[in-house]
């Protein structure tokens, strides 16, 4: 990754909006944020914090005649945000691949595995024969980890386990050499062990293939696990972003305080209960003025009405950016609950 | 595969058992005809006659050798109607030609029509072709077979003279003749079904477009029409050809019997709808066999379509 290289997807103030009929969803609010070639970049949020809307919007998924669309997102020299249906078809699958969170459901169940690879591959090759990309998807299935890939070819998804099945559509987004992966919630419906594995792949394919990954989680775990950068999401917007290290030990946003401080960890004292985020996530129908989180930052003061700007505040890590408007030496004495990141409860934690 | 077949030809048997069991139930013990013997004996007979009827007729044995003869009548072709004295057998074989004709014609008529509106109106919904789609079919679901049949016959027959007023041809007899007689019955008939199995269809592939694999199928790069043709309507076809083979099996079990009688097709509905007026009960006793039959084994050879269409079923 050079420096004058340009990223491989730049997102510039993208917003969703879907009009419902109690009014308009603000779903993405504004995101900027870029993807290199080789890099891992993870978005975290709560659910409705609009990380998989953004990720679906990148696809073209979002479908619909109530949703509208502003901003940018370039990629690979390509405008994404209003793209024709049939640009949108040729990146799909193969410029940009996705991997689902739900693996039971995301294969057609009535069609051989080897099948729906293989028709992946000859809608973006129409000249290859049947016979080379029933090859191809063999090879993608070895490479994925899946035993017996030539005879497994001809089973059906009900005759796979979750975690072979989430390798399958692992190969399947391989299948075109994808220059970006979105993984939505990979690895959510699967449980820990196999968790580990399928990290384990989508690390060795960006190691061998030098594609981007845009991780959607809500999993700090996983995130710590396999993400180069992070972006913490919330009601829409990007509250803070930067590099791992940055985010977990140095976190600027007391949104992202609260997030680490309510991770449960082995060296904690069991007798406290386990700290939460008190207060739940605003509607997107009317969204609270200013910043986002304020109703339920115990750290709000006067000048919180006012929208925070994404900028960068520590000294010599322009990478790190995030939308509050506390001083930083406030948000180092402010972040410290019990010796560790957190954020302040405003009733007293009871055991 | 095979397994599955076995499995579902012994299933098969059982249900022709019982489903015989509960007919002769139907029509022997629980229809208030009375006696058989004295219905046959007329009304002025004597006592010493009805018992003469009712030992050759065998109705004073017990039941269960009553069934068994029936049946065993019934299988080898050797019923003979109470009234008519016709052999019940060779009444049906004469309707088949009729019923079978109407069957096959209006339920591929009625299937594809079906699939075609279906889909339209769920690629479309909630345009101007769905909401036509949507008050037709509800016209088609509420028009009594009776109704548009005699529409029909008097305004294209008898007016117009496009179609022959009723009647059957056989196909061997004149080809055309066949096709222009079967015309309005198949229409007829099948508007009734493209009502219900589009509507069902429409609702099957709406629910499919937010299945997580159709996402799947988008995200893969595959154009619209693939995602729709493949994958959408694909797995909504499943319950459709469930339901056809239920309804098809019913029209040549002589389940039609506005449609035959409206257009005089002299078919099975036909013969069941004149034994229903006479309470011939072992004509009816037969036709609902034969309804049977052709539930059973047409569900069965559905069952094994729709193993196909769905992978999983297999298993099950």
């Amino acid at each position: 990754m050079s420096a004058t290289e340009p990223p491989l997807l730049e997102i510039s103030d993208l917003r969703v909006a879907f009009a419902t009929e109690d009014g308009t969803v603000q779903a993405v609010d504004g995101v900027s944020f870029t993807v290199s070639r080789g890099e891992v970049v993870a978005i975290v949020g709560e659910s409705g914090s609009g990380k998989s809307v953004t990720a679906m919007t990148l696809m073209g998924l979002p479908r619909g005649s109530n949703a509208t669309f502003q901003g940018t997102a370039t990629f690979d020299g390509t405008e994404l945000v209003g793209a024709s249906d049939e640009q949108l078809r040729r990146i799909r699958g193969a410029g940009i691949a996705m991997v689902f969170q739900d693996p039971m459901s995301s294969l057609d169940p009535v069609y051989r595995i080897g099948d729906q690879i293989v028709e992946q591959i000859r809608a973006h090759e129409r000249k290859i024969s049947k016979a080379q990309a029933l090859d191809r998807a063999v090879t993608l299935m070895e490479r994925v980890g899946i035993p017996r890939a030539a005879e497994r070819l001809r089973s059906y998804p009900h005759e796979f386990s979750g975690g072979m099945r989430q390798r399958v559509m692992i190969a399947m987004a391989l299948s075109c050499s994808p220059k970006l992966l979105i993984a939505d919630e990979p690895t959510t419906a699967l449980d820990v062990t196999i968790q580990a594995q399928i990290l384990e792949e989508l690390r060795k394919l960006r190691d061998e293939t030098d594609a981007g990954v845009i991780l959607v989680t809500h999993d700090l775990g996983v995130v710590a696990d396999i993400a180069d950068r992070v972006i913490v999401m919330y009601a829409g917007r990007v509250v803070e972003q930067g590099v791992l290290d940055d985010i977990f030990y140095d976190p600027q946003h007391p949104y992202t305080w609260g997030l680490l401080g309510s991770i449960t960890r082995i060296d904690s004292d069991r007798s406290q209960r386990l700290p939460a985020i008190p207060g739940m996530p605003p509607s997107l129908l009317s969204p609270p003025k200013g910043c986002h989180f304020r109703p339920r930052c115990p750290h709000a003061f006067e000048k919180c009405v006012e929208v925070p700007p994404l900028e960068g505040h520590v000294a010599n890590r322009p990478e790190s950016l995030d939308r509050c408007w506390l001083t930083e030496d406030r948000k180092r004495a402010l972040r410290q609950v019990d010796g560790q990141v957190g954020l302040r409860s405003t009733e007293p934690v009871i055991s | 595969m095979l397994r599955f077949v076995v499995r579902r030809m012994l299933v098969m048997v059982a249900l022709l058992i019982v489903i015989s069991m509960f007919t002769f139930a139907m029509f022997v013990l629980l229809l208030p005809n009375g006696n058989p013997a004295a219905l046959l004996a007329g009304r002025l007979a004597t006592p010493a006659e009805i018992h003469l009827i009712s030992v050759r007729y065998g109705f004073d044995k017990p039941i269960y050798i009553q069934y068994i003869d029936t049946m065993k009548n019934i299988f080898t072709g050797q019923a003979y109607s109470y009234q008519s004295s016709f052999n019940v057998l060779d009444e049906i074989r004469a309707g088949m030609p009729a019923t079978l004709s109407l069957a096959i014609g209006a339920g591929l008529i009625w299937l594809l029509v079906s699939i075609l509106f279906g889909t339209i109106a769920a690629v479309r919904a909630g345009k101007y072709a769905d909401r036509v789609l949507t008050v037709l079919s509800m016209i088609g679901v509420s028009m009594p077979p009776f109704f548009f049949g005699a529409i029909l016959i008097y305004y294209v027959a008898y007016k117009a003279n496009i179609i022959p007023i009723g009647g059957y041809v056989p196909f061997s007899q004149s080809v055309g003749g066949w096709f222009g007689h079967l015309v309005a019955p198949w229409i007829t008939l099948s508007i009734l079904f493209i009502g219900f199995y589009s509507r069902v269809l429409r609702s099957s592939i709406l629910d499919s477009i937010n299945e997580d694999y159709v996402r799947t199928a988008r995200a893969k790069g595959l154009s619209e029409r693939q995602v729709l043709i493949r994958h959408s309507l694909r797995n909504s076809l499943i319950p459709i050809i469930s339901l056809w083979g239920l309804d098809f099996a019913q029209v040549i079990g002589g389940g039609a019997i506005l449609t035959e009688t409206v257009y005089n097709l002299h078919g099975v509905g036909e013969l069941a709808r004149d034994s229903i007026g006479r309470l011939d009960t072992i004509t009816l006793m037969e036709i609902v066999i034969l309804t049977g039959i052709a539930v059973v084994v047409i569900g069965a050879i559905v069952d094994v379509l729709v193993a196909y269409l769905d992978p999983r079923i297999r298993l099950a």
